[in-house]
């Protein structure tokens, strides 16, 4: 198994972030990389707090200003440090390069104004159509989202749609203006499970046929496993593991991965009862020193008082932890 | 609920407002002590005198009659004549009602232009330079009063550094122009007199700011709270992923948002404008409704007195009706479902 050969379009490397609050700071992300070529599709899974967002609105610099700090590491996108860019220079990266497909779609869209306005608005910024022309390519985006009357959703306004048809409306403004990559940010978390299949399958397909990268973050390791060629565990702010989704799935070496996955029916071996992983997320506040996983994890001992460094176990696979890479040295 | 339906059923509630504010306005004005025949025919009237007069106002025949016989002239539009200036209420009211409103305006918009503006940077640029002198501003506004802060800029502006004129509505000796709206603004420009126009315009700078400056901090920090909240909303966080210009981020996403909840407060300013007009008025010689109120209540004019009340009330309902229509206008969830 190699790695994919597209452009690399996202590389992050060993990027820690912290949060500056009264109470101290909070190491929201410790020493976390990856990497999006062009045309993959990649997911990020995790529990909530692991820095799954963090990660993604830190790349395309969405981080309230202010509030979060880079400690280390850094960012390209697209061949530039996000954070060296003016403003100026990063509206043009974003929505027009990148965008980002939330989780909310009830409050994501702009109550007081119309669908059609929204998208159109969007499109005009990063591309010279006319207004009939943009007009008519939302339609047109709107329809490629199995929107079967899209002249009238564009009349309407937000309040008047549901979540699901929301989401169709966002993630056709997502890529309204033919981005290199999209970011999903647990974009059908919000919805019924009827409607997340259909969202996630439009994601998929839209994606695939215009050659667009995707980041695919969510907590649902069923979700990512249907949808995206590679994937990154994180857990509490660190890559507890990496590595095509298949190979994973099949044989997933970070004690977490491992515990996530017999958490769910479907994924989980059968005739047995499904698991939970004991405890809670450390307190990135005040981390403990060594692997962070240590406290719930069945096979912690002595070593793992130091941090495991995330390294490679197999051609393309990586995991973070000092039982699987004393196997591998071993073998 | 379509725009025409809300008009009509508030018109109807109007008429109730109304004759409650008639009853409540008689029943205050006739338990008030004093004798309102002695006051017009003087100490030293004899018994004789003051029955004439009674007689003639009215004033002889029992309380319930005299309600009677308001309501009746009330529904003929006649507010009645006022004990005082021996002219219609009516026609009082509209001579010296136009001066007020368009003080009134001027404060409210002279409030809006500088207090949206002064909101929208301190939410953005919270807790910098702008915003803690924006904070300043406002607390002094709120908590300055009017005939102090009017009577120190007369003294700085007029006194001091003669540029701004200190009283009344129009130069001595500029002849105020042809009577149309009774807004000097409008009716000199109708007339085509731009000296007339200009002169109004300088009369109007100190009165109006003094009156727009309480208000002033109240909308800056009405303004600068939604705005605040409406930043944090995820449509914010869309349009910026989206790669939006910071202008149109704020100025079309944000800040028609941020408005929907400051329309009830701007209504109730222009409420309170009117209100604070009666001392402002005093302070600057302006002669509007504030001093005509104020003379009417010191000779117990009763007529003027509710003439002027129920006008007022009127004007707060319609000012509350604007106010409903303004959030259909600027929100379609309202306009739409009702």
């Amino acid at each position: 198994m190699t790695e994919p050969s597209g452009d690399v379009l996202l590389e992050i490397t060993d990027l820690s972030l912290e949060f500056r609050t009264y109470r101290g700071p909070i190491k929201a992300l410790n020493g976390v990389s990856l990497n999006v070529r062009a045309g993959e599709i990649v997911g990020i899974v995790g529990e909530s707090g692991c820095g799954k967002s963090v990660t993604m609105m830190a790349a395309t610099r969405l981080l309230p200003k202010g509030a979060a700090h880079i400690t280390g590491g850094g960012i390209r996108l697209f061949g530039s440090d996000p954070m060296k860019l003016s403003e100026r220079e990063l509206q043009h990266v974003r929505g027009r390069q990148v965008s980002t497909i939330f989780q909310e779609p009830m409050n994501a869209l702009n109550p007081t104004r119309r669908i059609g306005e929204q998208i159109v608005e969007v499109i005009r910024r990063h591309q010279r159509l006319d207004n009939a022309a943009a007009t008519s390519k939302a339609s047109g985006l709107l329809r490629d989202m199995l929107i079967s009357e899209p002249e009238r959703i564009m009349q309407a306004y937000p309040f008047e749609l549901s979540g699901g048809m929301r989401q169709r409306v966002l993630i056709a403004m997502a890529f309204s203006c033919e981005p290199r990559l999209i970011i999903a940010d647990e974009p059908t978390t919000a919805l019924d499970v009827t409607v997340q299949a259909l969202i996630l399958g439009l994601i998929k397909h839209k994606a695939t046929s215009t050659g667009t990268a995707v980041v695919f973050i969510s907590h649902d390791m069923a979700v990512v496993s249907q949808l995206c060629d590679r994937l990154y565990v994180l857990y509490a702010g660190r890559v507890a593991e990496a590595g095509t989704t298949a190979s994973v799935l099949a044989a997933p070496a970070h004690p977490y991965t491992r515990a996530l996955i017999r958490c769910l029916p479907g994924l989980a071996p059968p005739k047995q009862p499904l698991e939970q992983i004991p405890g809670t997320l450390p307190d990135l506040l005040d981390p403990p020193a060594g692997c962070l996983f240590r406290a719930r994890c069945r096979e912690a001992d002595d070593r793992c008082v130091s941090v495991p460094p995330l390294a490679a176990i197999e051609p393309a696979r990586r995991a973070a932890c000092w039982r699987r890479i004393e196997e591998t040295q071993a073998a | 609920m379509s725009l025409i339906s809300t008009i009509l059923r508030r018109l109807v509630l109007l008429v109730f407002v109304v004759a409650g504010v008639a009853i409540i306005t008689f029943t205050i004005s006739h338990l008030i002590p004093g004798d309102p025949a002695q006051l017009i025919a003087g100490d030293k009237a004899s018994a004789q005198t003051l029955a004439h007069v009674r007689q003639e106002l009215g004033l002889d025949k029992p309380v319930t009659q005299q309600f009677v016989i308001y309501v009746k002239q009330l529904l003929s539009g006649d507010l009645g004549q006022s004990l005082r200036t021996r002219r219609p209420v009516a026609g009082d009211i509209a001579l010296f009602l136009p001066a007020t409103l368009e003080l009134g305006i001027a404060a409210l918009v002279m409030a809006i232009m500088i207090g949206v503006p002064l909101g929208v940077l301190s939410a953005i640029y919270k807790d910098g330079p702008v915003d803690q002198a924006a904070r300043v501003v406002s607390v002094a506004g709120i908590s300055m009063p009017v005939f102090w802060f009017g009577l120190a800029l007369i003294l700085l502006f007029y006194v001091k550094i003669p540029i701004l004129p200190g009283s009344g509505r129009i130069t001595l000796g500029i002849a105020a122009p042809p009577r149309i709206t009774g807004f000097f603004l409008v009716d000199s420009l109708v007339a085509g007199d731009l000296k007339a126009f200009w002169s109004s315009l300088y009369h109007l700078i100190l009165p109006a700011f003094v009156l727009a400056f309480a208000n002033l901090g109240i909308i800056t920090r009405q303004i600068r709270a939604s705005m605040l909240d409406v930043l944090q909303e995820d449509y914010v966080r869309t349009a910026r992923a989206n790669g939006l210009s910071r202008s149109a981020v704020i100025l079309r996403h944000a800040l028609p948002n941020a408005l929907i909840p400051s329309v009830t407060l701007l209504g109730l300013a222009f409420g309170d404008l009117l209100y604070g007009a009666v001392l402002t008025e005093t302070i600057f010689a302006w002669p509007g409704m504030g001093s005509y109120v104020v003379s009417s209540i010191q000779t117990l004019d009763f007529p003027a007195i509710m003439g002027f009340t129920i006008v007022a009330s009127l004007g707060y309902v319609l000012i509350n009706l604007a106010v409903d229509l303004t959030y259909m206008v600027l929100d379609p969830q309202i306009r739409e479902l009702g």
